[in-house]
């Protein structure tokens, strides 16, 4: 059977070179960084240009990079380490609706510690209005945080004009890049930002492995306390293999990026494009142009996503679903209720994030297999048999 | 994948019994599209009996197989020992539900119950019983 793997906003396979680099380091280079014999000197080498890599991939210092243990870590440490310490000039956050959990549950957390926090809606493409970011913006805020892209529709935020704002009212910036750092150009500068996560496994890194940059001269309080790993911002001894691994795969990402963003669009827009003419009551759902080069996600109507996703697996094709019933919490993604859909047509989401490995002939095997599965779960759904009753009394 | 049994896998990859039944004797719909999950039961009853029934389902894996499984049970029954299926019946009849599963998409004895409500409900106003 055909095996397609078309969900790398999940996780991205790991790069042969990018394991190759890790190997030493899983092996005789095995020292701890902090210490000051050769052992130690040679995993802080490592440790340092791998830092150096990620600073590069993101126009950034080296010294203001901080590893962590991943994308998520990155984030609750932006939200609560910033907030934090700047809580002396206020305690009100502005996030937008659609942000990863990791962000939102954060904000959550610094509500129970006394925080205001403002959630800024989307437009029904997912885009941040950044007058809304302004409207929210308070005297008392100290942090806005919008991500860069979202990865479960693709939308990808006008963060620069988001980050004038924030500027001018002398407000703390983050972005979760999470999903755009190695996959589009990412300049801290150019952004304007002042803090940014990113996370290893979204670019053919390693999981496990993150890193939060934060603008020399902005606060922010550790969230773990030890030694002075991180210079004192994030105690406890490096996961070395895996922070040489996203050096590397920040490397390859940068020396390759035009190559991927082309290969990547060409799928995105063969699929964006061929599904909606193959299957009729179809959503695309994101921003039709502003969107992730990897990211085709729609709302097929009528039928629900897990259903849908289980009978591709059967079929060799993997990928995820917003759908109530896919989610452990049992609840539909955030990201498409904020987007103002309907939770019947939230129910039907499917996502596909194309990766390096994939051909054109992956996304012609999806063509071919998800219209009899749309088909058969359609024949089984009451909506659809109420719809297509409608529709022939209204002939 | 959730992790289903294999009996709930075979309902939901040959579900039996899936369609509407034209003149039903009682109709049955539960469910909402912001839990998840929506089945429609129709019946047919002859001597008190159930001749017939079908469904048609939006939902998972499992609200698929549970509805399937149900309409399997159901068919022959009185309607007496029909409105005595109970969740944890057609949990045990699929060999296990996933934990999160079983409230949200264990609903095809409260679409069967209504549609037995419903066909009484009409043969009362009627008088007596098919």
């Amino acid at each position: 059977m055909r095996m397609v793997y078309l969900d790398n906003a999940a996780t991205t396979p790991l790069l042969p070179e990018v394991r190759e680099a890790m190997l030493p380091y899983l092996g005789e280079a095995f020292g701890n960084p902090s210490c000051l014999h050769d052992w130690g000197d040679k995993a802080r080498g490592a440790m340092e240009e791998a830092r150096s890599q990620v600073a590069q991939l993101i126009g950034a210092n080296a010294e203001d990079i901080i590893f962590t243990g991943s994308g998520t870590e990155s984030n609750n440490f932006a939200i609560k380490g910033l907030a934090l310490a700047q809580q002396n000039k206020g305690k009100h956050i502005v996030v937008s609706a659609i942000e990863h959990f990791s962000v939102l549950h954060s904000a959550k957390t610094m509500e129970k510690l006394g925080f205001e926090v403002s959630l800024v809606p989307v437009d029904k493409s997912g885009v941040v209005d950044p007058h809304d970011v302004e409207h929210a913006t308070k005297k008392d805020t100290i942090l806005i945080s919008i991500m860069h892209a979202n990865g479960e529709v693709g939308t990808i935020e006008p963060i620069a004009e988001i980050a004038r704002i924030a500027r001018k009212n002398k407000v703390v910036f983050h972005t979760d890049a999470v999903a755009t750092a190695g996959t589009i150009p990412v300049d801290v500068n150019e952004l304007g930002v002042d803090a940014l996560s990113l996370s290893g496994n979204q670019f053919y890194g390693p999981k496990g492995v993150g890193a939060l940059w934060v603008r020399k001269g902005v606060r922010i309080m550790p969230l773990l306390d030890g030694g002075v790993q991180e210079g004192g911002r994030r105690a406890g001894t490096e996961n070395v293999p895996a922070i040489v691994g996203l050096g590397k795969a920040a490397q390859v990402a940068q020396a390759s990026m035009p190559a991927r963003i082309k290969h990547l669009t060409q799928l995105r827009d063969r699929l964006l494009t061929k599904l909606p003419a193959k299957i009729d009551h179809v959503v695309v759902t994101g921003h039709p142009k502003n969107r992730l080069p990897g990211n085709a996600s729609f709302c097929i109507e009528f039928i629900e996503g897990e259903s849908m996703l289980m009978l591709l697996n059967m079929q060799g094709v993997a990928v995820t679903s917003g759908s109530a019933c896919t989610s452990r919490a049992l609840k539909a993604s955030h990201v498409l209720i904020a987007m103002k859909l309907s939770h019947a047509i939230a129910q039907g989401s499917l996502l596909f994030s194309f990766g390096l490995d994939n051909t054109a002939e992956d996304v012609d095997h999806v063509l071919e297999v998800l219209p009899p599965i749309v088909d058969r779960l359609r024949q089984m759904s009451p909506l659809y048999s109420k719809f297509t009753k409608q529709t022939k009394e209204a002939k | 994948m959730p992790v289903y049994s294999e009996k709930v896998m075979d309902h939901f990859m040959h579900p039996r019994n899936v369609g509407e039944i034209e003149n039903p004797d009682g109709v049955g719909e539960v469910g909402n599209p912001v839990c998840g999950d929506m089945m429609s039961f129709y019946i047919k009853v002859r001597d008190n009996r159930l001749a017939d029934v079908k469904f048609k389902t939006f939902g998972c894996g499992a609200a698929i197989a549970v509805s399937s499984i149900v309409s399997e049970m159901a068919t022959g029954m009185t309607l007496d020992e029909a409105m005595k299926i109970t969740p944890r019946l057609v949990a045990d009849e699929l060999g296990g539900l996933p934990k999160n599963k079983f409230h949200c998409s264990n609903l095809g004895h409260e679409a069967l119950q209504k549609a037995i409500k419903d066909y009484r409900s009409k043969t009362k106003t009627k008088g007596g019983a098919k």
